[in-house]
């Protein structure tokens, strides 16, 4: 256990691992005039060595800028790496997000990490393919071509002498830049890309290894709690500390404004303290009155900031005869399974964190201006945590821990976020509204469409502004702004062949906090879509599957429909349960999905159980095989979990979602099986998969539920009963 | 404080501990164990699930002075001493039964211990059976899988 825990920490970064071998290579390749078709990042750094490194054992070690959220990222990373140097997997170890030792890629969002992480990486591969072979050449005295790579070794073709990457490197770095053109592995010729590989994670995980947040542990490593206040907008008027040594042996209680600290050598004797100070502080009470308004006309009397996403060019006739529905959403949490944790150390004037944050340079941005010490002088490095699916509490707890760092220096401090505290102080996924309203033409066909959003922001990350610590504290550095951005109408238009589309995006500045979550507006809009398309299909008297194929021009997006047909048309009718259905192009422009629920309503207590799920992907190119269809199968859940169960409740500041009783997610009793098709396009553009399962479930679950029994949901969650 | 002896994975271990102190906290600050993890400290989520004589248990809630006298089986003690991961362990990696990976730790604890109980277990049995691990990555299709495929009977 001794050298496994000396290999994580020094993953780590706690042992800063430094490169000062000289490099006196040969001449960098030639360099190319056309580089706009790289990703952006590899454009900025297009240094070879800051993407990959060989290393004396063989292994091949690759740097990401993205952070490994259980979505698989550093086995695809490890995929392509190993399919350009025709390495094993194995033989390939990722580093992720570190100001001290990988590229600066921003944050790691479900959809864009795969797309161009994974694109930088093999081109970086690809470039070392050319360096170690035009290396190898000149050392064999032998032209490229009659050599060939293996196992980490170049040989000649027709056999005799080989050398490995390390002895060809003679220990020096790589050296050329990342330009075009560059030669890539030509597809048909994969043995890796594309197929289920398993992730060398797993091994980790089933043992009980350490590679978590959570389980960083350092010599002389304290412990931190906070105590937070019981709504948003509380102040602390006094903390009685007296009594408190009698209940723990305290090292320090740390107070800024109304954040409050407490530091023990021992982690339980921490949460002692913590139990006695939440109960000794004294808080400016909150209003607790509960508005008789429902959520959507709360939504709806907020003051809005509007924007036209889309306008028709033909006028929307208002005197027709319109289709009309109205949909809701409430917020939801990430809920991670870990609270956030952190671990910082400030010594020598030197910041270190330790976060499971998404971005380790936006976060310093963040820390420094907070903290007022200067960039080069902090030093962020991520580490797994739980699945996130979005801005939880992580930022939080990194900048709460710094800030304890630097008020008591010297040693790591581990700052662990309670149950209470990552329900109650996340920022959620915000509570949406959406009014739809189209006209049908007498063909069936839908002549005009218009849809009228509302949304809180869906990304508050960038000014220190967007922590809680900052409403806390004596002296904030800057307030919150109201972002408006994309996310709220993201898949709010229709992706189906409608000429005349009027979309209408109004932001609110609600109630409670809110952030990314998986997908962002996209799960609430296609609920709203895909829930409508079914009922105009209905009132066309047109079949749900050909009333949405009548309406789509895309090959691909008419397969991925056509495939689900084909899977659920055959199946058994089952009594008091029926299949609803659901389409979505990601964005209008990545992934294409559709999803099929089977649904079963009982008939007298309403009580509804999700059976199977069905889902037909087409996410372009596919890496792992098995970790799309993982992260599919996972997303249906999750979603079917947001569906059916999950709303964060609140009287005005006060969050009343406390822990898992006061805000219940799926458990296995209601766990419905699941089963996904994926069409692989080894030629297309490879597509995020992360998201892409969100968006479809809960439209495919009401429709399911309104063929099981008539009713129509407009609200979610559904309930664990229908509400008749 | 006071002195707890504990027998964790086959050894025993002198504690001078606050007993009230959850076993969680002493397995993973104390004894350095990282498979128990921490979701919630209630008895809501089953992260810290441990093995108490055979039987699946909260650790978070336990207080170290009741785990005395008993034998305590962490995800780190279930492979043989030679490595062989339990057939539980195997059949989760087989399945790749996980995203994260954090509940991952309940839910192969929580198996094993359903297992130890009785291994004629259909779909509803095992379902029950873990109704106490969350999991928030959706992997639970999965563990049912890796479940079906340890059961002894269910061998090809
Ligand atoms: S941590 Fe013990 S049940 Fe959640
Ligand atoms: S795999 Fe992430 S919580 Fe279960």
């Amino acid at each position: 256990m001794t050298t496994n825990r000396r290999s994580f920490i020094k993953a780590a970064g706690s042992l800063t691992v430094m490169f000062s071998l000289e490099y006196t290579g040969l001449l960098a390749s030639a360099l190319t005039m056309n580089n706009l078709e790289l990703p952006e990042v590899l454009r900025r750094n297009p240094s070879l060595s800051a993407w990959l490194q060989v290393l004396t054992n063989g292994s091949v070690r690759v740097f990401t800028g993205k952070v490994e959220l259980g979505q698989g990222l550093c086995g695809a990373i490890a995929q392509v790496t190993a399919e350009e140097l025709d390495l094993k997997a194995d033989k390939v170890e990722v580093v992720i997000a570190d100001t001290r030792r990988t590229p600066n890629e921003g944050f790691t969002g479900g959809s864009f990490s795969t797309e161009n992480s994974v694109l930088s990486i093999r081109y970086a591969a690809a470039a070392a393919r050319r360096e170690l072979l035009d290396l190898a050449a000149a050392v064999l005295m032998a032209p490229a071509e009659e050599l060939q790579m293996a196992d980490g070794k170049v040989s000649f073709k027709s056999g005799g002498r080989s050398l490995s990457f390390f002895e060809l490197l003679e220990g020096k770095k790589l050296k050329s830049e990342i330009r075009l053109p560059l030669q890539l592995k030509p597809k048909e010729q994969y043995r890796i890309s594309g197929k289920s590989v398993h992730r060398e994670d797993f091994k980790q995980m089933v043992v009980g290894a350490e590679m978590y947040i959570q389980d960083l542990r350092f010599p002389g490593m304290v412990h931190a709690r906070t105590i937070s206040p019981p709504s948003y907008d509380a102040r602390l008027i006094s903390l009685d500390e007296a009594g408190l040594n009698k209940v723990a042996p305290v090292l320090t209680v740390i107070k800024d404004g109304s954040f409050i600290a407490v530091i023990c050598e021992d982690e339980y004797q921490t949460v002692k303290a913590q139990q006695h100070l939440s109960a000794q502080a004294k808080w400016s009470v909150s209003q607790k009155t509960t508005s008789a308004k429902s959520m959507p006309e709360l939504l709806k009397s907020l003051t809005v900031i509007t924007s036209k996403v889309k306008t028709a060019s033909i006028v929307f006739p208002e005197e027709a005869k319109t289709i009309k529905a109205a949909y809701y959403k409430p917020y939801v949490m990430h809920g991670a399974i870990a609270p956030s944790c952190a671990v910082a150390r400030y010594k020598d004037g030197l910041l270190e964190i330790w976060t499971h944050s998404q971005g380790a340079y936006p976060l310093r941005d963040t820390i420094s201006s907070l903290v007022k010490i200067p960039t080069p002088q902090i030093h962020v490095t991520c580490i797994r945590g739980s699945g996130c699916y979005g801005h939880n509490g992580s930022d939080d707890a990194a900048a709460e821990a710094a800030l304890i760092a630097v008020a008591f220096p010297g040693r790591h401090i581990r700052l662990q976020w309670s149950r209470e505290q990552e329900h109650s102080w996340e920022p959620y996924g915000t509570a949406m509204y959406m009014e739809l309203e189209a006209i049908l033409a007498m063909d069936g066909r839908i002549a005009h469409f218009r849809n009228s959003v509302w949304s809180d922001a869906h990304y508050i990350r960038g000014n220190p502004g967007y922590l809680n610590l900052e409403g806390l504290r004596a002296n904030p550095v800057v307030q919150k702004a109201n972002p408006a951005g994309s996310g709220g109408y993201r898949n709010a238009d229709l992706y189906y062949a409608v000429s005349n589309q009027t979309v209408t995006a109004n932001f609110f500045n609600g109630p409670l906090r809110t952030s990314n979550l998986r997908s962002l507006g996209s799960y609430a809009n296609l609920f709203a879509v895909e829930s409508f398309m079914d009922e105009l299909a209905a009132q066309a008297g047109i079949d749900p599957f050909d009333f949405r194929i009548m309406h789509l021009e895309d090959k691909r997006a008419i397969e991925v429909l056509e495939r689900l047909k084909r899977t659920v048309i055959t199946l058994p009718k089952e009594k008091n349960a029926a299949i609803g259905i659901a389409f979505s192009r990601y964005k209008n422009s990545a992934a294409y999905i559709a999803v099929a629920a089977q649904v079963k309503v009982h008939p007298s207590t309403f009580k509804i159980t999700p059976v199977k799920l069905w889902a037909v992907v087409d996410v372009g190119e596919v890496i792992s095989l098995d970790s799309v269809i993982n992260q599919i199968e996972g997303g249906m859940i999750q979603a079917t979990s947001w569906t059916l169960f999950e709303e964060v409740r609140f009287e005005q500041k006060t969050v009343n979602s406390r822990n898992w009783a006061s805000y219940p997610i799926i458990r296995f009793n209601d766990i419905p099986e699941v089963e996904v098709e994926v069409i692989s396009r080894p030629n297309e553009k490879l597509q995020g998969v992360g998201e892409i399962a969100m968006c479809v479930t809960p439209g495919a679950i009401a429709n399911a539920i309104n063929r099981a029994c008539g009713k129509r949901i407009r609200n979610l969650p559904v309930g664990e009963q229908l509400k008749l | 404080m006071s002195n707890v002896v504990l027998n964790v994975n086959g050894q025993t271990h002198r504690l001078d501990i606050d007993p009230a102190t959850p076993l969680l906290y002493v397995l993973r600050n104390q004894l350095y164990l990282n498979g128990p993890k921490f979701g919630c400290g209630m008895q809501q989520c089953g992260a810290c699930m441990v093995l108490i004589d055979g039987k699946a248990q909260y650790s978070c809630t336990m207080p170290v002075s009741l785990a005395e006298k008993k034998l305590i089986t962490t995800l780190e003690g279930l492979a043989s001493t030679q490595g062989k991961l339990h057939p539980v362990q195997q059949s989760f990696l087989d399945e790749q039964a996980a995203q994260c990976g954090y509940c991952l730790n309940g839910m192969v604890i929580s198996a094993v211990g359903l297992l130890n109980t009785s291994v004629h277990l259909d779909d509803a049995a095992i379902k029950k059976g873990m109704q106490r691990v969350l999991c928030r990555c959706g992997s639970q299709a999965r563990v049912m899988r890796a479940i079906k495929r340890a059961i002894p009977t269910n061998k090809k």
